[in-house]
């Protein structure tokens, strides 16, 4: 910006003009100047004079509108002045009447001939540049007339039906020397060549509604600017009939100039409500590249004073004749912070901004992604708005490079988090490296301060701190059982608990599986009588302790499930679990809580000997909620962060904390907008084909509306592998066949169940055989060849 | 027991319950008047249940038996307009058994079976009306698409029906100005029609619009006249006034005072209602310039006495006044006379050879000789139901060559305020649309032509279809530079202009007789074809000051 005011300042005449102004006492409705601009001629229903233009200021030179019988001839509608012979001035009247003047007539009146040729209103008059005696004019009557100024006639006549023509201009001699271009009252742009009045060369629809006004581009033929009552100014491709930019006024735009020697830079007046001039840059079609606002009333009229850039005049329904200097001007985009804010549909906010003119500062609030900016210079010098297409590339930039990423952080995330399987705090910090190392500060955070919050009471055992809290429930649980036990005591037998369940699950075969499911249920029926001892755990005033510790249990318990490799397993295991888990419902009421009790007792059942009441099993649950509220109701603020994560659009976040938490907050949080979150993010993780982690959600979700999902249409079909027939009666015989399908091809037996097959040179057999096959050797049992890959 | 008793209206449910008829589908309108049958067989019969759950069981019940028979007496004039003017063929078959039906089994329960009155025009016979079954297929869906909008056929579309083009814009823009976006309440809209309607009187659109209004929820005891509106509504009345009778009174400071200080209006919303006003008067011309008759089944459209009518009577009583400016014997320019004198002011250009002082004084004298018109004297007597919506009813029309202060008040130049760049753009700026709406119909109106003069064909009508539209806005003292007003002499002949000033200006005074005194040998359809061209000068006049006056407070 700076070097171009430079230039700009360099290319200035060697005089130095002013902004400045003159009453012409009466509405200017045209202005028009002679060939050097050092004077100018002013028209109006009440005004005709011309005035020199010197650099102090306006001189009035002459007064045309005297002599006997001043009529509506002396009323210009609008004023061309020749652009060889300084004496010669056209105007066009609102009559109908085109009348020459000259001012080297000796008599007052300088009127040289009215041409009466026109029925109605006179919209435009316009000489050509170089052949001096050619004048054409446009008429609301709908014909365009050349005039030949030594034979005082029309030329020829041009017409297009009686829609009014609004404007008419010859082309720049240089570039299209007998071309001119007309617009109608219809919005249709002609392009005529002067010589043939039989029918246009060019026509097309410009504009809805009237065109104002035309100009051809000065030093560009191809460029040709039109504008209208439809607030548009547009700039043509005339070659290609193509409009190549629209510049949107606020109002219906009067008249346009192209600013001279600036490839890109017009000049506008409005028709109404707007008494500016806005010099604007086709290339930024909404903020005016310099603005003057001198006049009072709409500006009827402007030129640039003799071609030369910086120096405008205009003439205003408020009668004054303006000079405008550049310098002046105001500049609307310069006091525009050029900011630009954007969102992607990933939720990422860019941002850019300049603090300086010209300096750009960009940034993406998207967790500490930078993206690359790309800064494309100008090789236009004259070009003030150099660093207006780079804001915009910015923005598609990271639109582009962002999403990549965006999907890979809730991918990688889903992939990596550890829902359950360890002790909160372990899983919380887990997973909060697991964001961290994502590049998702907050959320990683969220995970920490998850980890304090729930898991410090486990810390506080040692230190002897109990909180007020807890020391209330242990005063509530002394009076209502008689039991109270040494605290050491129980947590020496919880740890003893823990290790031996441990021991259990590392394992890892079937065999064991089977066993706990077979405690788990005897458990289960057990419980309809009997319940375990609460009251040796609740006793000892430190609930929540227990509670942790009893939930670590319960996870040890069926660490098996997660870390089991094959989904092949689950199915079974699940519906077990839901046995046991609907058969408690009746018992122990249809919310977490019970179902936490269940599980707790599932645990304890191992170690402690049943034998306790109803009641007590109340104490558990009001013992629950204790533990949840801890003095700082930081549960709520809990529930907010999540509900918090939700609303911004990341469902992982919520779902997974609310796995890992288990049900230490869900109590708080609406069921449905719980099973919302889930269902969700299950969907989003379909989408990733995340399947298994689908799957796995579905499992610790938890709620009823969502673990239907995986136990809906279950139903596997097989088809006979030899005839490709529905195998219906059983899923081994075929009964058209007559065959067994699948043989174990370690022990020749039909499989029944579940059978594993390689997909590489597909045999297999059951489970069970082809797992310890494999864990001895690698090739394929049938002696095939295959290496086949078990995992 | 007429329809409208003074104060009391017809409330919603009532209005609405032939609406429903109102249907494109061949199939819902036929279940639509089954059930408004079998509604009115139990009312007959007395074993009414409620219609809707707005009329509680009580006034239905018991004695409610005469209640019923009460409520189908208030709607049985409908029945008779749907017989009359309903364009689907089906409907009107049904009604007419119905109202059969009603005949014989209602005189028992002391069922009056109203008649029409009127035709659709006071002035133009029947058999020369656009029928509503007409065979012209654009006409017929126009016909369709305003009984659809309005849930009726009302008059002044039929009689438009000549000029099915200029029924197209017509009716477009009368639908977004009255039911399409736009920043004024529906029920403002119908009240501010019904203001505009009353400074000439025009009950026909008074009781179109108060139906109106109350169909749009409006609060009814707003009709019971101006004192129980808001002040806002209030507010507008003295720019209606003015517009009405003397557009050039109008200037920024009335514009000011309306959108300053409480409850003001805000510019869009003006500007709705300056449009709105505009075009009811305007149309308000158009009413009486055709002589359009009550709707049927309105008050003064039907009747349950006899054959002879009262309002007929009346009216033919009201046109047999003689009016000072109408010569009996005519002067009536023969269209063979005007044709000469087209042809001859087409060749010779007089304009050329004035000066504009002449072109002044030709304005100025067309001006003053309109003065000397004057209209006619038949004043009519203010209806009272009217009369309520109106203030200062003696306010009227003052020529402008006669305002008092020419200097003050210069004339309007159309060449400096065009209604095509400026009047457009204002329009639009504030109120979406609108202006586009308008320049169609603008458009339409001032280049309607079929090349016909009376019998003749192939006529070039420009120049006199621009000496109508330019003496109307002469009288508003708008004047056209490249206009040479001496035409306006040529081309109109005294009985005419009075005519034009007459429906322009004092359009209540037209009578049957100026109607046919003037342009004898014009068709019915050219006829209302001048109307329209009065209508739409009327209102782009009106547009061009208000319009005028709002660019001014704004700049």
């Amino acid at each position: 910006m700076q070097t171009v005011q430079k230039i700009v300042h360099d290319r200035v005449t060697p005089s130095n003009p002013k902004t400045m102004s003159i009453d012409c006492g009466g509405i200017v409705s045209t202005i028009a100047q002679n060939r050097d601009g050092s004077q100018v001629v002013v028209g109006g229903r009440t005004v005709f004079k011309i005035f020199n233009v010197d650099d102090e200021g306006f001189e009035e030179k002459h007064n045309l509108r005297v002599g006997k019988h001043v009529n509506l001839n002396y009323c210009a509608a609008d004023i061309a002045w020749n652009h060889i012979d300084d004496n010669i001035i056209a105007t066009g009247a609102t009559n109908g009447a085109v009348v020459i003047w000259d001012l080297n007539k000796l008599s007052r009146c300088k009127q040289e001939h009215v041409f009466q040729e026109h029925k109605r209103t006179i919209n435009r008059v316009s000489f050509h540049d170089t052949e001096h005696r050619c004048l054409l004019s446009a008429s609301q009557d709908g014909s365009m007339k050349l005039f030949d100024l030594r034979k005082k006639e029309v030329g020829l006549s041009f017409s297009m039906g009686n829609i009014s023509i609004r404007d008419v201009q010859f082309g720049p001699s240089n570039l299209s020397y007998f071309n001119f271009a007309a617009a109608d009252e219809n919005g249709n742009l002609m392009i005529w060549d002067m010589r043939r009045n039989e029918r246009c060369e060019r026509q097309f629809p410009a504009h809805s509604g009237p065109v104002f006004s035309v100009n051809w581009h000065p030093e560009d033929r191809t460029l040709f600017a039109t504008a209208g009552r439809d607030k548009t100014i547009k700039v043509w491709d005339l070659v290609k009939q193509k409009c190549l930019h629209t510049i949107y006024s606020i109002a219906s735009v009067a008249r346009i100039k192209w600013r001279p020697q600036r490839r890109y830079h017009i000049a506008s007046c409005s028709l109404l409500v707007d008494c500016s001039i806005n010099i604007w840059d086709v290339r930024r079609p909404y903020v005016p590249f310099a603005t003057f606002d001198n006049h009072k009333d709409v500006t009827t009229s402007i030129i640039f004073k003799n071609k030369d850039p910086y120096v405008m005049l205009s003439g205003s329904k408020d009668s004054l004749l303006y000079q405008h200097v550049f310098r002046d001007a105001k500049r609307p985009g310069e006091e525009l912070v050029p900011a630009g804010v954007d969102v992607s549909v990933h939720g990422l906010v860019g941002h850019a901004n300049s603090n300086k003119q010209g300096k750009l500062n960009t940034n993406l609030d998207s967790g500490g992604l930078m993206a690359g900016l790309l800064h494309k210079k100008s090789t236009d010098r004259h070009d003030h708005f150099v660093d207006v297409a780079p804001y915009m590339q910015v923005f598609l930039d990271t639109g582009q490079v962002v999403p990549i990423e965006e999907l890979s952080w809730m991918v990688e995330s889903a992939k990596r988090y550890l829902l359950t399987g360890k002790s909160i705090e372990e899983l919380c910090k887990h997973n909060a490296q697991v964001s961290l190392s994502l590049n998702r500060g907050q959320v990683a955070q969220s995970w920490f301060i998850l980890s304090t919050l729930f898991c410090t009471n486990q810390c506080d055992i040692k230190p002897q701190h109990p909180n007020r809290t807890t020391s209330v429930s242990v005063s509530r649980h002394v009076d209502k059982s008689e039991n109270d036990k040494n605290k050491s005591n129980k947590e020496v037998t919880v740890d003893t608990d823990d290790k031996t369940v441990d021991d259990g699950t590392s394992g890892n075969s079937d065999d064991e599986i089977d066993d706990k499911e077979l405690d788990s249920r005897l458990s289960n029926i057990a419980r309809g009588q009997i319940n375990p001892d609460w009251d040796i755990f609740f006793g000892d005033g430190e609930p929540g302790s227990f509670d942790l510790r009893a939930m670590n249990n319960f996870t040890a318990n069926n660490k098996e499930e997660w870390i089991l490799p094959s989904e092949a397993f689950h199915p079974r295991h699940e519906i077990l679990d839901r046995e046991a888990l609907s058969y408690t419902f009746p018992h122990g009421g249809t919310d977490p809580h019970a179902h936490l009790a269940m599980e707790n007792e599932l645990s304890t059942s191992v170690v402690t000997s049943p034998n306790v009441d109803q009641s007590s099993n109340e104490v558990l649950t009001t013992d629950m909620r204790l533990v949840q509220c801890p003095d700082w109701e930081y549960v709520n603020i809990v529930t907010d962060m999540l509900k918090n994560f939700a609303s911004e659009g990341d469902v992982q976040t919520p779902v997974c904390m609310l796995i890992v938490l288990q049900d230490k907050i869900r109590p708080y949080i609406d069921v449905e907008l719980e099973e919302d979150w889930f269902l969700s993010y299950i969907d989003l993780l379909g989408r990733f084909r995340l399947w298994t982690i689908a799957n796995y959600v579905i499992k610790l979700s938890n709620l009823p509306q969502i673990s239907m999902l995986n136990q809906q249409s279950t139903t596997i079909h097989v088809n006979c592998n030899t005839c490709t027939r529905p195998l219906h009666r059983s899923s081994w015989l075929c009964d058209r066949c007559k065959t067994i399908t699948n043989h174990c091809c370690i022990c020749h037996l039909p499989v029944k169940g579940l059978f594993l097959w390689c997909q590489g040179c597909s045999h297999g057999g059951h489970l069970q055989h082809v797992k310890d096959w494999f864990s001895r050797n690698a090739e394929c049992p049938t002696g095939c060849g295959h290496i086949c890959e078990y995992a | 027991m007429e329809g409208l008793m003074d104060g009391v209206y017809r409330d919603e449910a009532s209005l609405r319950f032939l609406h429903p008829v109102a249907n494109r589908d061949r199939n819902v309108r036929k279940h639509a008047f089954d059930a408004i049958v079998k509604t009115v067989e139990t009312w007959l019969t007395g074993y009414a249940t409620p219609f809707n759950s707005l009329e509680s069981i009580s006034s239905v019940n018991g004695i409610g038996g005469n209640i019923a028979i009460g409520k189908l007496q208030e709607r049985v004039p409908d029945f008779l307009r749907l017989l009359v003017e309903c364009p689907f063929k089906d409907l009107r078959d049904k009604t007419k058994c119905l109202l059969d039906d009603l005949k014989k089994k209602g005189k028992s329960k002391g069922l009056k079976i109203p008649k029409r009155l009127n035709n659709v025009s006071f002035f133009i016979p029947e058999n020369k009306i656009i029928s509503v079954d007409t065979k012209d297929e654009q006409t017929q869906m126009l016909f369709i698409d305003a009984f659809i909008q309005n849930n009726r056929l009302d008059h002044i579309t039929q009689v438009m029906g000549y000029h099915p083009h200029y029924l197209d814009c017509f009716l477009r823009t009368q639908q977004y100005l009255l039911r399409g976006d736009g920043p004024l309440p529906y029920h403002y809209r119908h009240y501010i029609a019904i203001m505009a309607a009353g400074r000439h009187q025009c009950s026909y659109l008074v009781n179109l619009h108060t139906q109106e209004f109350i169909l749009a929820g409006g609060d009814p005891s707003w009709l019971s006249g101006l004192h129980t509106i808001p002040q806002k509504l209030r507010d507008l009345y003295e720019i209606n006034k003015i517009l009405a009778h003397r557009p050039w009174l109008i200037s920024k400071d009335h514009i000011a005072k309306l959108t300053k200080g409480k409850d003001n209006w805000s510019v869009s919303e003006l500007v709705h209602a300056l449009i709105l006003l505009s075009h009811f008067h305007a149309l308000s011309s158009f009413v009486y310039g055709c002589g359009i008759t009550p709707e049927v089944d309105h008050e003064g459209g039907y009747t349950y006495s006899g054959k002879s009518s009262p309002s007929n009577s009346n009216s033919a009583s009201k046109h047999s006044s003689p009016s000072s400016s109408f010569s009996e014997s005519g002067g009536d320019l023969g269209i063979d006379v005007l044709m000469e004198r087209m042809k001859k002011l087409t060749e010779s250009d007089e304009i050329n050879d004035m000066t504009s002082e002449e072109l002044l004084q030709q304005f100025e004298n067309v001006e003053n000789q309109s003065a000397e018109i004057t209209a006619s004297a038949n004043i009519p007597t203010p209806r009272k139901d009217v009369l309520k919506f109106v203030v200062e009813p003696d306010f009227v029309y003052q020529d402008f060559a006669k305002r008092g202060t020419p200097c003050d008040i210069p004339s309007f130049r159309a060449q400096e305020y065009s209604w095509e760049d400026h009047g457009f753009s204002m329009a639009n700026r504030y109120y979406s649309e609108i202006g586009t709406l308008l320049d169609d119909k603008f458009t339409c109106a001032y280049n309607l032509t079929y090349y016909t003069l009376g019998d003749k064909m192939n006529v070039d009508t420009t120049m006199f279809r621009r000496a109508v539209w330019n003496y109307i806005h002469c009288m508003y003292g708008i004047r056209h530079d490249d206009y040479n007003y001496a035409e306006v002499n040529q081309m109109l002949e005294r009985n005419l202009k009075a005519y034009i000033k007459t429906v322009t200006c004092y359009p209540e005074r037209l009578t049957k007789k100026e109607y046919d005194s003037v342009m004898r040998e014009f068709k019915h359809s050219e006829k209302v074809h001048v109307n329209l061209m009065l209508l739409e000068a009327r209102l782009q006049g009106e547009l061009l000051y208000s319009l005028r006056a709002v660019m001014q407070h704004m700049t």
